[in-house]
């Protein structure tokens, strides 16, 4: 594991988490045929909060995470994001998945369009934003995530690392209010994986609520506010980053700590 | 130090390559003699190119231009070069290149398939060109209603009344999606154009402006159609309409809805599963049992149809494999962004998915092309089935090569441009950059 994190100073001071709900999730039961992913899953996460979701593969942590903007349907219980309850109604779908931003393991950028188009396509189609506009806007986040240059050229042309800070720029322009990352440096070499998390530690400064699925335990120490650990679809343990991992309760927490810290 | 060690003091100045590795023999040597195995092959292949054109060029060249049969031509071959074998006979393409072209469409409105051909090529060059001007997209859009007035003739208004019920949908759909929802809006616009085509259409027609103003040109009834006009028209129109008919199929196939799936792949199936011929037979005969007695349903239109309704199925399996070769990242990444259904198939999905299937819709573009010779064996009079009325004739009984290297030469002057235009689409459309 990584710890390429640990070496910055993080300024924790504008991570403020208010007491307003954006995610609530109850009694949340989901099913990939017969087989039961996601078990009864209470999850409740605030404006400003960071949570740094773990665990082993197959644990259910990316679907739980792919349920909250409804690129799964979840089986039973109830989602409410930002308000909205998830349903089958296509027109809550949309809203939410507007309003949430996601960025993939493998960036899912559209290759047949340049950077800024890329940044550009939903706000003009799906906000109605002008194309003026957008650029603007595109062009802002892109300065943000550093790579204001690459925007005429195609993501085929990009690093690995800038490819996933233009998906990151790309879910911002839809001035999301919460950012669910999944795996987003898994499929990055090292030394692009320090360029992205630089990106994902300003935007927590910034004050957005993040909800990451990542192994990058240096990350989960210095942004996130809370820890969670999943296992065989539940969750196992959460907790305060310096007491999850300094002090975990349960064996398997301990176990699969010991896994990826332990060399 | 170990021995290993070693530091350059001088650069070593640049040098011209051997002989062998550029220019002519460098060239020869790598893609002609490499080695011995390869030299004999050169040879051998160099020797069969030899013999096959020894053969095929003294027959184009040597060859017969004026003469008014073919036994004529068989005495001025053998008066000139000795013997009656050989030599083409192009005296009868010479005597027959226009109705080879044309038919028996009438030779004084020959202007009018001709004006449509141009036209053809202008209201295309928009849709294939990025750099043409945008504008000349008001043609093509009109060009489908230009198309059957120039090529049937009839009043104009006809086929101005059809337009308007086009029009006519796509306004409700514009102006009353808002109102009624998506799905609402489309059944409307399809029940305001039905009304219109059937109703107020002929009604302006017979008591208003057809009457006011009798805009029409001279009439000329399918028998009359041919050549390789007829085989165009027919492939303009199938190629036209497979591709979005493909698309629509495409989507059904891969979509959620049961029912809406079921009847796509049954229908592709089915087209699949059968031969084109059949379809055809069933197209100028069976048709015409299944219609209410007195309907004319004009034979030319009932194989349009048929042959379209064939290359869209093809189409939709080669829209398919493109869709299939698409990452599911794609479409995960335009649902995350909020894009609806159909804004992510038309922005991303779709020009993905066409842009990997361009081989295989060209091919499948060229394939029908050249299927539309089988209309002549329901006894429609396109080049093939018009080469076997001229051999009927007493002059050029006889006569097969000539006619059919014609006729090839013309299916491949347009079968090899679609062929260029695809590998040039390809490249302009490559931007992965791999």
């Amino acid at each position: 594991m990584s710890d390429l994190a640990i070496d910055r100073e993080v300024d924790r001071s504008q991570m403020q988490v208010s007491d307003e709900e954006a995610i609530q999730i109850t009694e949340m039961n989901k099913w990939f045929g017969t087989f039961h992913v996601l078990r009864d899953i209470n999850l409740t996460v605030n404006k400003g909060e960071r949570i740094v979701v773990c665990g082993p593969s197959g644990s259910g942590k990316s679907t739980l995470i792919r349920c909250i903007n409804a690129l799964e349907e979840h089986q039973r219980g109830q989602i409410i994001v930002d308000g909205t309850v998830l349903s089958s109604d296509l027109k809550n779908v949309d809203k939410i998945r507007s309003e949430v931003g996601m960025v993939f393991q493998h960036f899912n950028l559209f290759p047949h369009l340049t950077i800024l188009e890329n940044c550009t396509l939903a706000p003009i189609w799906v906000r109605k934003t002008p194309k003026k506009e957008a650029e603007e806007t595109a062009m802002h986040f892109l300065e943000k995530v550093k790579i204001p240059e690459q925007a005429l050229k195609y993501p085929g042309q990009l690093s690995g690392g800038q490819q996933q800070r233009v998906a990151i720029a790309r879910s911002l322009c839809m001035r999301p209010r919460i950012m669910l990352f999944d795996e987003p440096t898994s499929a990055l070499d090292p030394e692009m994986i320090k360029e992205v998390l630089d990106t994902m530690i300003e935007l927590a400064q910034d004050g957005m609520t993040m909800l990451c699925v990542t192994h990058e335990m240096g990350f989960a120490r210095q942004v996130a506010n809370r820890v969670i650990f999943m296992d065989q679809g539940q969750i196992v343990e959460q907790n305060e980053p310096e007491e999850f991992f300094n002090n975990p309760q349960s064996d398997r927490t301990k176990l699969f700590l010991s896994q990826i810290l332990g060399h | 130090m170990s021995d290993q060690a070693f530091v350059r003091r001088e650069i070593i100045e640049e040098q011209t390559p051997p002989l062998t590795a550029f220019g002519l023999v460098g060239w020869l040597k790598s893609n002609l003699f490499s080695n011995w195995f390869n030299a004999i092959l050169t040879f051998i292949s160099l020797y069969f190119i030899w013999y096959v054109l020894s053969g095929v060029l003294p027959w184009i060249f040597l060859s017969v231009w004026n003469a008014g049969s073919l036994s004529e031509c068989r005495e001025i071959a053998t008066a000139t070069w000795g013997d009656s074998h050989g030599h083409a006979c192009w005296a009868v393409i010479k005597d027959r290149w226009i109705q080879l072209l044309f038919g028996f469409y009438p030779s004084e409105l020959y202007w009018r398939p001709i004006l449509a051909f141009v036209l053809l090529l202008i209201s295309l060059a928009p849709v294939l060109y990025t750099s043409v001007p945008k504008k000349i997209f008001y043609l093509t859009a009109v060009y489908p209603f230009i198309l059957p007035w120039l090529m049937w003739g009839g009043s104009v208004w006809a086929y101005v009344s059809a337009l308007l019920g086009f029009v006519l949908g796509y306004a409700i759909v514009r102006y009353t999606s808002e109102i009624v929802g998506q799905l609402g809006a489309v059944i409307l616009s399809v029940i305001g154009a039905i009304v219109w085509w059937l109703y107020i259409g002929p009604l302006l027609l017979s008591q208003g402006v057809g009457a006011i103003l009798p805009l029409a040109l001279e009439p000329v009834i399918s028998r009359d159609f041919g050549g390789f006009m007829l085989a165009l028209l027919i492939g303009v129109v199938a190629i036209g309409c497979s591709l979005p008919i493909g698309i629509v199929l495409a989507l059904g196939r891969q979509s959620d809805l049961l029912i809406l799936k079921t009847i796509s792949v049954w229908f592709i199936e089915f087209i699949r599963g059968v031969p084109l011929i059949t379809l055809l037979f069933v197209a100028s005969t069976l048709l015409n049992i299944f219609m209410p007695p007195g309907t004319n349903f004009d034979i030319i239109l009932r194989v349009m149809i048929m042959v379209t309704l064939f290359a869209s199925a093809y189409m939709a399996e080669v829209i398919r494999g493109g869709l299939a070769a698409l990452p599911r990242g794609q479409f995960e990444g335009a649902d995350s962004l909020g894009l609806n259904y159909w804004q992510s198939q038309r922005l991303i999905i779709m020009p993905q998915a066409l842009k990997i299937s361009i081989p295989g819709i060209v091919s499948t573009f060229i394939g029908v092309f050249k299927d539309t010779t089988l209309v002549s064996i329901i006894g429609l009079m396109d080049p093939l089935g018009l080469s076997q009325g001229i051999r009927a004739n007493a002059e050029w009984n006889g006569i097969y090569w000539e006619l059919f290297a014609f006729i090839a030469f013309l299916f491949f002057i347009v079968c090899f441009s679609m062929s260029r235009y695809s590998m040039y689409l390809e490249r302009k459309l490559q931007t992965d950059h791999r």
